[in-house]
């Protein structure tokens, strides 16, 4: 009687359709020099790198890792940030502000909601910070120079595209501190040259922070800013490709 | 052929290399250019010496069958080596080759052949240049540099579930427009702006410094036009951006922990800290 095989997943044919040739989840996969290399080129994800990168690389004080964590906390906050939208209404009308309950209600009746916010909110400053980071180690290493000047431009992009995502975000829990800290802020637009009231109006919605500010930064935060941040970010890795890898060796 | 064997005009080539490099060519390539003009130069002042030599680099050819041929039908042109080939070759010393009128016929596959194709381009002698590309010390991405990524964001992500469990993002009470917090911060990347505030007038302060700054830092690669990066080689510009880090981080310090109510400076460690994330 012939006895029934549990078929081998790794060998059907679904599997390999999924996974390329090289993929290390493949059967077949040998540490040998041409499989590493087909691991990074035949990876959607990991392809973003060269299959060689620099030895020098490697060494943790080179880089710090900073641009890399950038991007993950990047990730990060568009993960918890879309988790958090499915709670939140930026509205705050007269009488009811639907912003504000949200808010309190994620804290205290949504599943995990205090911990998706804390990780929103803590990573936000984060990544403030290690993008400024970031910066300061290009700078330090000298990978401006050329061929790198125009990534370094769209890193200055990218940096000021942070602070908008991160200042935006600051108005939507609609308490005392989220307004107050908007209010001094963008007072500062009051007093830009020639166009002061225009670029008042602009920012706010109006002569004041109001509910309309509220729905304005609201749709930058979560999809005007992030959609142009993408779209630096696309340029800022194809050109560290093209400008041949990380810079150095120092 | 190689650049050794082919006739060349040497008084040519110095000279042109000479030239190249007052002009400030790379080494490399004002060779090449030199090459390629000690060559042409040379093709034009005595052609059939010049044919005399590309037959005998095809000479290696001439046991083809194709060639075979061509030499028994036209013994008169058996010149010393591979002549007949020679003849053939002979219009290959004038300017310009001609291809064969295009026929409009699409070839078709011979009936069993391999399905592959080969491409193969032809170089003349002077194009060629010994390209020599230092591959560095490099090692692979998967594992060596994937790894190393993927724990850093492992470590960062533990972190911050840790931190975000045990400390809670601030929320104060429901806006209020009609009362005013003492003191009104705004988020902590603006209070070294803020700080300005007190000594500059608010368009210095808000306007014109930030735009400078932005504007400044885009322009950092196209006015530091120093080509190292050795930190030694850079001692102006690292000064002058750490100067300017730091002096955006200080102001940023005192903003967020030595100003107190009406924003005037208090001392954290005696009234208090007034800052909030």
């Amino acid at each position: 009687m012939a006895k029934i095989q549990p078929p081998n997943l790794r060998e059907s044919e679904v599997w390999k359709s999924i996974f390329r040739p090289g993929s290390i989840y493949r059967k077949g996969y040998k540490d040998t020099s041409r499989d590493r290399a087909l691991a990074t080129m035949n990876n959607v994800l990991w392809h973003l790198h060269p299959t060689k990168v620099k030895r020098h690389g490697l060494k943790l004080t080179y880089t710090f890792c900073l641009g890399g964590l950038s991007f993950f906390l990047f990730i990060l906050l568009t993960l918890t940030g879309i988790f958090l939208m499915f709670f939140y209404r930026p509205m705050a009308d007269i009488g009811g502000a639907q912003a504000y309950t949200d808010m309190q209600i994620i804290r205290t009746s949504v599943f995990f909601g205090d911990l998706m916010r804390n990780l929103h909110r803590w990573g936000a400053h984060l990544m403030v910070l290690s993008v400024s980071l970031h910066m300061a180690r290009v700078f330090y290493t000298g990978a401006y120079k050329p061929p790198r000047e125009f990534n370094w431009v769209v890193g200055v992009v990218l940096l000021f595209l942070t602070l908008g995502l991160s200042f935006t975000g600051y108005l939507l829990p609609w308490d005392q501190l989220a307004i107050w800290a908007v209010t001094v802020g963008t007072s500062l637009a009051g007093y830009s040259p020639f166009i002061a009231k225009q670029a008042n109006f602009l920012l706010l919605g109006g002569a004041i922070v109001s509910p309309n500010t509220l729905l304005r930064w609201y749709v930058l935060h979560v999809l005007g800013l992030p959609f142009v941040m993408v779209l630096f970010l696309a340029v800022h890795f194809w050109r560290i490709r093209k400008d041949g890898g990380i810079s150095g060796p120092l | 052929m190689s650049w050794e064997e082919s006739p060349k005009d040497v008084e040519v080539y110095q000279q042109a290399l000479d030239a190249e490099l007052a002009a400030g060519t790379e080494r490399r390539i004002a060779e090449g250019r030199a090459r390629s003009k000690a060559i042409r130069s040379f093709r034009a002042a005595n052609p059939e010496e010049a044919a005399k030599h590309a037959s005998a680099a095809r000479a290696p050819g001439a046991d083809t069958p194709a060639a075979a041929p061509a030499a028994a039908a036209t013994p008169a042109a058996a010149a010393p080596a591979g002549g007949a080939v020679a003849v053939a070759a002979a219009p290959m010393t004038s300017a310009r080759r001609e291809a064969p009128l295009p026929t409009g016929n699409i070839p078709t596959p011979k009936k069993g052949a391999e399905d592959k194709h080969r491409l193969l381009a032809l170089v003349p002698p002077e194009g060629i240049q010994r390209v020599e590309r230092e591959q560095g010390d490099r090692v692979h991405t998967w594992p060596h540099f994937l790894l190393e990524e993927f724990i850093a964001m492992l470590i960062l992500f533990a972190g911050m579930l840790v931190f975000s469990s045990i400390i809670n993002a601030p929320l104060r009470e429901l806006a209020n427009p009609n009362l005013t917090p003492n003191p009104s911060k705004a988020p902590w990347y603006f209070l070294g702006l803020q700080e300005l505030l007190r000594y500059f007038h608010p368009m210095v302060a808000g306007i014109t410094i930030p735009t400078f700054i932005l504007v400044g830092l885009a322009a950092i690669p196209f006015v530091d036009r120093n080509a190292s990066v050795k930190p030694g080689d850079r001692k102006i510009a690292i000064t002058m951006f750490t100067m300017l880090f730091m002096f955006g981080a200080i102001l940023t310090i005192i903003g967020s922990f030595f100003r107190g109510p009406g924003y005037n400076w208090v001392w954290p460690w005696a009234q208090g800290v007034f800052f909030e994330l």
